[in-house]
């Protein structure tokens, strides 16, 4: 490394300008190699064409694997997916401007009114599954268990210190010290803030009286953006506590919390078994499998707070090769193979078997026309 | 002269010095020719003890960072230097000299933040500078590797098209301005709206640009010209806000001699006036070009993001180095670092690119430019 | 400029068609400025209306518009106004340092360096501002509320984690240093030399010769800058998004944990996961953004205006 730095710092000032005179294309694009040559989930023949999506920025990770996958084994196929947020994927989805869209949230009565009719029936199911972690900072405690009142309590900023009686009952033999207790939570709009809230809110409905939102609805405590805001602040400062997705907490103290009679933390096993638990949403379309998540769940083993993330399609489209296109795409990334690439690289819980299943049915159901 | 802890060798030296300057008005028994001046040593030897002193005080009192080591130097060198200037030379001198030593202050007060962000871009993004960074794009890639290839050149060409939209725009709006309008109430209305728009925030800038190409081209349309519009509204009003301040610099003794040799108006204009102030206005395009080339959320609605590189900006994605670097920032996979490494080399690369535009612009300035006094 | 008015072309009656099509030209530039802009505005107030005629009740919030924007504009003005009382002084002694102080290679160079600046992207500076400034500001919010804490700016609770609209204001004032100072520096250099010279050859101290000579000619070039610079402060998203911890309502406390946040923040913030009435709700925030700058530009007009009788080319 040492000998080649002058070197070093000569190549990309005249690669960056002989690459602009050149514009050949970058090395890794027309030989088609660097790609994982392990994908064939769209049974032999492969499709071509460009489709694009866009939503949720909870699932630009897992897109990114999804995409890498298919586009090794279908070299002439391009998936674009801007992650421009939930609100602007549903949008751009029901406008027909992305072939398939990405949403922390089913899309609300309102807006399946505004599907267009080229669309044919609208599919929806959940794809990606994340749980949320109850991260912590806290010097010396490296086990804290916590109940959904108590944490509503802490978010609320009702519960001041470290050493509170509410959070010694629940852990018992641990030297909890005096530290302020400072709750952080996310100052944007998000998908996570939404689940957390729908968690304390029907768990703790005493305490949490506030209907879950995607924004904060109550002030106090600390705030800041994004995952990575709050996983920094939460590092920093000793007392800090805060709710992050659990792929990028694993630094952090990840608090344990009760479930029916039991503690559990956010492994991903725990965090897709509260799929299965839950209702589907009734009344709506046959190949709408949007679910109501059970967060008052009791069954040991099960986690629940957990993110689930939508891919919004459609049965009908244009043309055949895009129908194939999207099809063989959205098989991909429910198919065991997307799921578990999708869980090494973005940190998510791969979803169940009959969630697959039902996704599947839905997929099968996309044609052209 | 404030004491210190610094003994021996320094303080005799220093008190030998100021010994004769305390009673500066007897030696040559009546009125001095020369007005007195501090030795040429003592400011220096000043500096060097009130650095001592902060240093000293850093170590025992306060913390011992750099802005509060400059902000103590600073103040103990600014007391003792006006104090025995005023003595020595007089009120009127010991204001100058208090002025160099605020005025400098301000400079590395400045330059210190501006440092240590380099810094941190530097150290974070050598990481990944080698080749692969430069040659690849993120197509097939997951976790380590990829490249910022497709991003490098999204950023390029967007940046290109903005600039080539903006530039003359800005600068004939400019001189409409200050050679043609003449308080003309054009002129006035223009004045007051281009200021107005400096303060269009970047992101509604995104959703116009999409909502006016969406008109004629449907939903869902995505291209780098889109974004060079929606960056063209952001960058025309610093283009002209910097051109006209320029312009209005401009002697009119240069136009009223260039108008009596009976040279057109156009002529005056492009030959004299834009030529006189070239060196300010290429500043400025600098400028506003920095200040376009790091937006993220007007490119992510107008150009959104692929892996692949695209090189024809009037159809489809592209990738861009703001949007590249801040995803990889914000929404990392596991294990972080490769996605952070990459962040950061694409931060750096960003700068390379404008200090290369700068060095360009300014080598181009100075063959333009007429010779000045200066 | 009033010098030019009368037609220049006395000599030669003959119409000059370069002159026609360069005024044309420079016209038809402004026109097309002025089309933009008057479709943004038309574009803002179309996505807005929805939220300004919106029940109250169903508008972010709550409680209506003016209760959900407000305070974000307080916060907006807050820290640019912060930002730029840190920044002013600053950037004129920068820029009289690189004109009249520095050595003249040395200046080239530093000039090069402080235009660098104005290149580091706002996340950048967001991340800066996170991981360096707040937590070397937490000691300096603890001192000021403890000596200075009957002011309303600095309340009893300094925040521990240092994300403030202190730290937001001077992280917003170095990033506004690049342009301020260039503008000024460009209007500093071209102070007329004679009038420099004159005032040094009646004996003045350099410092004198500035106060005379340089700081009068250049004002109106100062406040432009700084004007540029505000606007910069007010618009700016990502490093306001990046370092404020956001609280709703009005925070005169800028060392708290508690901090009104800015309009293009929040916009940015909130942006991503809206829809509907939401988007039409933060496009409308968007154009009160646009009318604050409006009002600051028509503040500094008339300044500038006023004092105009001693700037510039004539």
């Amino acid at each position: 490394m040492k000998r080649t730095t002058s070197a070093r710092a000569a190549v990309p000032v005249a690669l960056a300008i002989s690459l602009t005179l050149a514009a050949c294309g970058a090395a890794n694009e027309d030989s088609g190699s660097g790609s994982s040559s392990s994908g064939s989930a769209s049974g032999g023949t492969t499709v071509s064409g460009t489709i694009a999506g866009a939503g949720a920025s909870t699932q630009t990770v897992a897109q990114q694997t999804w995409k890498a996958g298919f586009e090794g084994s279908n070299p002439d196929a391009t998936v674009n997916y801007d992650p421009i947020g939930s609100g602007g994927g549903r949008e751009q989805f029901l406008a027909g401007a992305t072939q398939f869209g990405g949403s922390d949230a089913y899309l609300k009565d309102e807006e399946l009114a505004k599907v267009p009719s080229t669309c044919g029936e609208v599919i929806e199911y959940p794809v990606y599954v994340s749980p949320i972690a109850i991260a912590y900072n806290l010097k010396g405690v490296d086990n804290l268990k916590l109940d959904a009142t108590t944490l509503a309590k802490i978010m609320k900023g009702e519960i001041k210190k470290w050493n509170d009686p509410a959070i010694k009952a629940l852990n018992e033999g641990v030297d909890l010290p005096a530290t302020t207790v400072v709750p952080v939570h996310r100052n944007d709009e998000s998908g996570t803030t939404q689940n957390f809230t729908d968690y304390l809110h029907a768990v703790a409905p005493d305490v949490w009286t506030d209907k879950a939102s995607g924004e904060w609805p109550i002030s106090g405590g600390e705030s800041a953006k994004g995952t990575q805001g709050v996983v920094q602040a939460i590092t920093a400062g000793d007392g800090y506590i805060g709710y992050a997705d659990a792929s990028q907490t694993a630094e952090l103290g990840n608090a344990q919390i009760k479930v029916g009679t039991s503690f559990q933390g956010p492994s991903a096993e725990a965090a897709a078994k509260i799929i299965d638990e839950s209702e589907r949403v009734s009344g709506r379309g046959k190949y709408d499998f949007a679910i109501d998540i059970k967060r008052d769940v009791a069954s040991e083993g099960v986690y629940p707070i957990v993110l689930a993330s939508y891919t919004l399609a459609c049965t009908k489209y244009a043309d055949q090769k895009t129908a194939d296109l999207v099809k063989a795409y959205l098989t991909y990334t429910v198919s065991p193979e997307g799921q578990q690439a999708a869980a090494k690289a973005a940190g998510s819980a791969p979803i169940s078997d009959s969630a697959t299943k039902n996704a599947q049915t839905a997929i099968a159901a996309i044609s052209a026309g | 002269m404030p004491d210190t802890d610094l003994d021996a060798p320094d303080q005799p030296s220093l008190t030998t010095v100021h010994e004769p300057t305390t009673s500066t008005s007897s030696p040559l028994g009546g009125m001095p020719l020369l007005r007195p001046t501090l030795p040429r040593l003592a400011p220096p030897l000043m500096l060097l003890a009130a650095f001592a002193v902060a240093v000293v005080l850093g170590l025992t009192v306060s913390s011992l960072n750099p802005v509060a080591l400059l902000a103590e130097t600073a103040v103990l060198y600014g007391a003792a230097i006006y104090t025995t200037s005023a003595v020595v030379e007089g009120r009127r001198n010991a204001v100058d000299r208090l002025v160099t030593v605020v005025v400098t202050t301000f400079f590395l007060l400045a330059l210190l933040p501006l440092v240590s962000v380099l810094l941190e871009v530097v150290r974070d993004g050598y990481k990944r500078f080698d080749v692969t960074f430069f040659t690849y794009s993120m197509r097939g890639v997951v976790g380590e590797g990829g490249g910022a290839y497709a991003a490098i050149m999204g950023t390029l060409i967007i940046t290109a098209l903005t600039t080539v939209v903006s530039v003359p725009i800005g600068i004939l709006t400019a001189v409409y301005l200050v050679e043609y309008s003449k308080g003309s109430r054009l002129g006035k209305v223009l004045t007051f709206f281009v200021d107005v728009m400096t303060g269009i925030p970047s992101i509604v800038a995104g959703l116009f640009a999409v909502a006016l190409f969406v008109l004629f081209l449907g939903p869902g349309a995505r291209a780098g010209v889109i974004g060079a519009v929606a960056l063209s509204v952001l960058m025309i009003p610093v283009v002209v806000r910097s051109t006209e301040e320029m312009l209005r610099l401009v002697p009119n003794e240069l136009r009223e001699a260039s108008y009596a040799l009976g040279v057109s108006r156009w002529r005056t204009i492009t030959k004299v006036v834009l030529r006189t102030s070239v060196a300010g206005i290429v500043t400025g395009v600098t400028l506003a070009v920095a200040r376009i080339i790091g937006e993220t959320a007007p490119l992510l609605v107008t150009v959104g993001t692929t892996t692949s590189s695209n090189t024809n900006p009037f159809s489809g994605r592209m990738a861009t180095l703001p949007v590249f670097s801040y995803y990889e920032y914000a929404q990392p996979g596991i294990p972080r670092g490769p996605y952070l490494d990459r962040a950061w080399a694409a931060a750096l690369t960003l700068i390379i690119i404008v200090m290369a535009l700068n060095l360009i612009a300014r080598l181009v300035s100075r063959f333009f430019a007429p010779k000045t006094g200066r | 400029m009033s010098t030019t008015s009368d037609k220049p072309g006395v000599v030669h009656d003959a119409p000059r068609y370069g002159d026609r099509i360069f005024a044309g030209a420079a016209t038809g530039a402004g026109v097309l400025i002025l089309l933009v802009l008057a479709g943004v505005a038309g574009f803002l107030l179309w996505q807005a209306l929805p939220a300004l005629t919106a029940s109250p009740a169903d508008v972010r919030g709550g409680e209506g518009l003016a209760h959900y924007i407000f305070p974000l504009a307080f916060g907006t003005i807050l820290t640019a106004l912060i930002a730029l009382v840190i920044a002013t002084p600053l950037s004129v002694g920068i820029a009289l340092f690189i004109t009249h102080y520095a050595p003249r290679r040395i200046a080239i160079a530093l000039g090069y360096v402080v235009d660098l600046l104005a290149a580091v992207p706002s996340i950048i500076y967001g991340l800066w501002g996170v991981y360096v400034v707040a937590p070397a500001s937490v000691p300096v919010a603890t001192w000021l509320s403890t000596w200075l804490g009957f002011l309303p700016f600095f309340g009893p609770d300094p925040s521990a984690s240092g994300r403030t609209t202190l730290v937001v204001g001077v992280v917003l004032a170095i990033m506004i240093l690049p342009v301020m100072t260039a503008v000024n520096r460009e209007v500093f250099l071209q102070t007329p030399r004679l009038h420099e010279e004159a005032s040094l050859a009646l004996g003045a101290t350099r410092w004198e010769m500035i106060r005379q000579a340089v700081l009068p000619f250049g004002r109106s070039g100062v406040i432009s800058g700084a004007m540029l610079g505000l606007g910069r402060a007010l618009g700016e998203t990502m490093a306001v998004a990046i370092i404020l911890s956001v609280a709703a309502g009005v925070h005169w406390d800028i060392i708290g944990t508690a901090n009104s946040g800015t309009i293009a923040a929040d916009i940015a913030l909130q942006f991503p996961e809206s829809s509907g009435l939401d988007v039409n709700t933060l496009v409308a925030s968007g154009l009160v953004l646009f009318f604050i700058t409006l009002l600051v530009n028509m503040a500094a007009r008339w300044v500038i205006a006023r004092r105009s009788d001693f700037s510039g080319a004539n």
